[in-house]
C-alpha cells in the first residue's frame, strides 16, 4: 500500500479510470422484518474511479447500502447497475466487486498467502498466473515477510493489509470498504488513511468507503454522501458538505454546533436567539425559515471589528486548550456560542473576560432545519 | 555450617514445595487415586488375562500364551472358522455406517436448530436429547415393537419387496444400524450445534464475495468451522458404537453380533476369560488407532491447527 514510485508493478493498472465501474442506484428500498427500514429510496450515482464515502451514524443504512453493492443483501425495491449492467439480482460471486470487511473476515485456517490467493483460485486463474499476481500484490502492499504466517499471528494493521490485498488482487471494478480502519489505533489509522487514498488514486479503481468518522471521510474522499434514516441527506465534495451543509443533521454530523433558528427576516437582516445578524445578501422567499450556521473557526475574537462584520458582545465561560488551537465557550445574550481560535501565540482570553465577537456576513450559512 | 537439621524431615520437605504445588497435589490426588484404582489397575489386569491360558472352568491361568488371540482370529480345535472375524468386521462396518449416517442426519439438523429463533432452539435441542433420558433397553424394545413382523413399517418394506412375506425388519443388521443411529444421534447433534452456533458468518460472506459459489463457500468457509464439532461428535459416536452391547443383543438376534457381545459372552457365560480380554484389548487398540487417525485428519483439514478431541 505504501507507494514508492520506483517499484511500481506494471500489471497493476495505474491512473486508468475504468469506465466499467460507474455505479448507479435507483430508488433503493430495503426493509428488515416488518418495520425496520434500512434504506428508504436511495438514488445515487458513483463515478468511475472515484473515492466515494458513505458517511452516517450507526443504523443510518450505510452498511446495508454497501452490502447491497456487494450482493450480500438484496433490495426490496429499486435497481443497481454497475458499469451500465443491471446487477440487482446478481449473486455476489458473479459480481466484479470485492469487499474489505470491518472484521476483515480472513480465513483462519489458511495462511496469508492462501487468503490472498483465495479469490483468484475461485475465479479459476491458472496457478502460475495466480502466483505472479499474489506476489505482485504482496510486494505492492508490503506483505512479503508475512506470506506463510497464519492469520492469527498478525497484528490488527497487518490483518487490515491482508484483507485489502485479498480484495485488490482480484482487480475488481469496484472495491467496497466497510469501516476497515475502525479497529485500529489513531496513529496507524491516520497512516492507513493516507495510504489507502494513495492506493486508490494509483489504481484508478472505484472505492466505496463506509465510515461514521467525518474527519476520515473528509481526508480520503472525492465525494461524500451523508446518510440518515435510510435517506441520503447530501452528496458532495468534502469541502461543500463541511462548509455548506444542507440541513441541521448534516451540519451537526460534520461537527458543527453553532446553529440558530431563524426567528424573523427583514432584508439582509436576520433575527435569531443570538441577536440580529447581517447576511451577505437578502434571503430568498423560500429561505426565510430554517437555521443559520456559524462555523466555530470563522468567529473572530478581538477588540477591533473589521469593516462590515457583525459585532456581538460576549463573555468567556469556558476555555479548552488543545495545543494547536483554543476553544472558547462564549455566552452571548444568554446563548452559548462556540469559537475556535488558532493558537498563533496571541494572548489567550481568560474565563470571565468580556470579548467582542466578529462574524463576517459571508461566513453565515443558511440551512434547512 | 549448614542450618540445623529439622526434627521433622517430612515437614521440611513439604515446606520446600510452594503452596501452589501443594495445593495442586491435594486437588489432583483423589482423581489420580480413582483413575489408578478403577482404570489403570483393571486395564493392566485385563491385558494380563488376555495373554493367559483358559482354564477348564473358564478361569484364566498360567502359562502365558497367545492362544486367546489365535482363537479370536478363528482358530479352534475344529480348525479355522471365520465367525469371530465376521463379528470384528461387522463391528467395524456397523460403526462406520452408523457414524456416517448419524453425520448425514445430524449435520443439517444441527444447522437448522442453530438458525432457529432463540426460543425454539432450546426446545428443539431438548427434543433431540430427551429420548436418551430413557433406558437404552426400553428404547431397544420400542424399536423391536416398531420393526417386528406385521407392523406398518414391516408391511411397507414387504410392499416394496425389501423383505420376504411374513418377515419383520427385526432381527437384522438393518435394525442394529437403525438402533445405533437412534442411540447416538444426540452425541453428534450437540457438538455440531455448538460449532454452528459460533459460526462466523462473515467468513461465508467473504468467500461469496471472493467468487465462491454457494457450494464452494460451504465447503471452504462453513465446513472448516464445523470440523472440530464434527470430529468431537464422531469420537463420541463411534467409540461407544464400536463396543455397543445392548443394541445388537436386542435388535440383532444371533446373526448380527458385534464385538461387545462377543466379549460379554466370554465373561458372562464364564466360558473363556482370556478370549474376552483379548477381544477387549483389540477393541481398545482399534479405538486408539481411530483416535490417532482422527487427530491426523483433523490436523490436515484444519490446516495444521490443533484439533482437540
Amino acid at each position: 500500500m505504501t507507494v514508492s514510485p520506483s517499484a511500481e508493478p506494471d500489471a497493476v493498472d495505474t491512473q486508468r479510470v475504468r469506465d466499467a465501474s460507474a455505479i448507479a442506484l435507483r430508488n433503493l428500498h430495503k426493509r428488515f422484518g416488518r418495520d425496520a427500514v434500512a434504506l428508504d429510496g436511495v438514488d445515487l450515482d458513483i463515478h468511475a474511479g472515484e473515492f466515494f464515502t458513505l458517511l452516517g451514524p450507526s443504523g443510518c443504512g450505510k452498511t446495508t447500502l454497501l452490502r447491497i453493492l456487494a450482493g450480500l443483501e438484496a433490495p426490496n425495491e429499486g435497481s443497481l447497475t454497475i458499469g451500465g449492467k443491471d446487477v440487482t439480482t446478481t449473486p455476489p460471486h458473479l459480481r466484479s466487486v470485492n469487499t474489505v470487511f470491518q472484521s476483515y473476515a480472513l480465513f483462519p485456517h489458511l495462511s496469508v498467502h492462501d487468503n490472498i490467493a483465495f479469490g483468484l483460485r475461485m475465479k479459476g486463474v491458472a496457478a502460475a498466473e495466480r502466483e505472479r499476481r499474489v506476489q505482485e500484490i504482496a510486494d505492492f502492499i508490503k506483505l512479503g515477510a508475512l506470506m506463510e504466517r497464519r492469520v492469527n499471528q498478525l497484528s490488527g494493521g497487518q490483518r487490515q493489509r491482508v484483507a485489502l490485498a485479498r480484495a485488490l488482487v482480484c482487480e475488481p471494478d469496484v472495491l467496497l470498504l466497510d469501516e476497515p480502519l475502525s479497529a485500529l489505533d489513531a496513529g496507524l489509522r491516520n497512516q492507513l488513511q493516507v495510504e489507502l487514498q494513495r492506493t486508490q488514486k494509483r489504481l484508478g479503481m472505484t472505492f466505496v468507503f463506509v465510515t461514521h468518522d467525518q474527519e476520515e471521510a473528509m481526508v480520503m474522499s472525492d465525494r461524500i454522501a451523508v446518510l440518515d434514516g435510510g435517506v441520503i441527506q447530501q452528496v458532495g465534495p468534502p469541502q461543500t458538505v463541511y462548509e455548506h451543509p444542507i440541513n441541521a443533521f448534516v451540519a451537526r454530523f460534520m461537527g458543527h454546533v453553532n446553529l440558530f433558528e431563524i426567528d424573523s427576516v427583514s432584508g439582509d437582516r436576520v433575527t435569531t436567539a443570538l441577536g440580529q445578524l447581517r447576511l451577505e445578501q437578502p434571503l430568498a422567499e423560500h429561505e426565510r425559515h430554517g437555521m443559520l450556521l456559524i462555523r466555530q473557526e470563522v468567529i473572530e475574537l478581538g477588540p477591533e471589528v473589521p469593516e462590515g462584520y457583525n459585532a456581538l458582545e460576549g463573555v468567556v465561560r469556558e476555555r479548552l486548550y488543545r495545543g494547536s488551537r483554543v476553544e472558547y465557550r462564549l455566552e452571548v445574550d444568554g446563548v452559548v456560542l462556540l469559537a475556535t481560535a488558532s493558537n498563533l501565540g496571541q494572548r489567550l482570553h481568560a474565563v470571565g473576560d468580556r470579548v467582542t465577537v466578529s462574524i463576517c456576513p459571508e461566513d453565515i450559512v443558511r440551512l434547512d432545519a | 555450617m549448614s542450618k540445623p537439621e529439622s526434627p521433622y524431615p517430612l515437614a521440611a520437605h513439604s515446606r520446600s514445595l510452594s503452596p501452589d504445588t501443594r495445593h495442586l497435589l491435594w486437588s489432583v490426588a483423589p482423581g489420580v487415586i480413582w483413575i489408578v484404582v478403577f482404570l489403570v489397575l483393571p486395564s493392566l489386569y485385563l491385558i494380563g488375562v488376555a495373554f493367559m491360558t483358559n482354564g477348564p472352568y473358564g478361569q484364566p491361568q498360567m502359562p502365558l500364551t497367545l492362544d486367546a488371540f489365535s482363537q479370536l482370529a478363528g482358530f479352534g480345535f475344529l480348525g479355522w472358522s471365520p465367525g469371530n472375524l465376521y463379528t470384528l468386521l461387522r463391528s467395524l462396518w456397523q460403526t462406520l455406517l452408523a457414524t456416517g449416517l448419524v453425520i448425514l442426519v445430524a449435520y443439517p439438523l444441527a444447522y437448522r436448530i442453530s438458525i432457529s429463533r432463540e426460543k425454539w432452539r432450546a426446545l428443539m435441542l431438548l427434543a433431540v436429547v430427551v429420548p436418551s433420558w430413557t433406558n437404552q433397553v426400553i428404547r431397544a424394545f420400542g424399536w423391536m415393537n416398531l420393526l417386528s413382523p406385521g407392523t406398518p413399517l414391516a408391511e411397507l418394506a414387504q410392499f416394496f419387496g425389501l423383505i420376504g412375506p411374513n418377515m419383520g425388519l427385526y432381527p437384522s443388521n438393518f435394525a442394529v444400524t437403525l438402533g445405533l443411529i437412534y442411540n447416538f444421534l444426540p452425541f453428534m447433534v450437540l457438538p455440531l450445534y455448538a460449532a454452528f452456533e459460533k459460526l462466523d458468518y462473515a467468513l461465508v460472506e467473504a468467500a461469496r464475495d471472493l467468487y465462491a459459489s454457494p457450494l464452494r463457500a460451504f465447503w471452504l468457509a462453513v465446513f472448516p468451522q464445523t470440523l472440530p464439532g464434527l470430529l468431537a461428535g464422531t469420537v463420541l459416536v463411534s467409540i461407544p458404537a464400536f463396543g455397543m452391547y445392548v443394541v445388537p443383543e436386542l435388535l440383532g438376534g444371533g446373526r448380527a453380533m458385534m464385538l461387545g457381545n462377543l466379549v460379554a459372552s466370554q465373561f458372562a457365560g464364564g466360558s473363556n476369560w482370556p478370549l474376552g480380554a483379548a477381544g477387549a484389548l483389540i477393541m481398545l487398540l482399534a479405538t486408539f488407532g481411530g483416535l490417532f487417525a482422527m487427530r491426523r485428519i483433523g490436523k490436515r483439514l484444519s490446516g495444521g491447527e490443533e484439533v482437540v478431541i
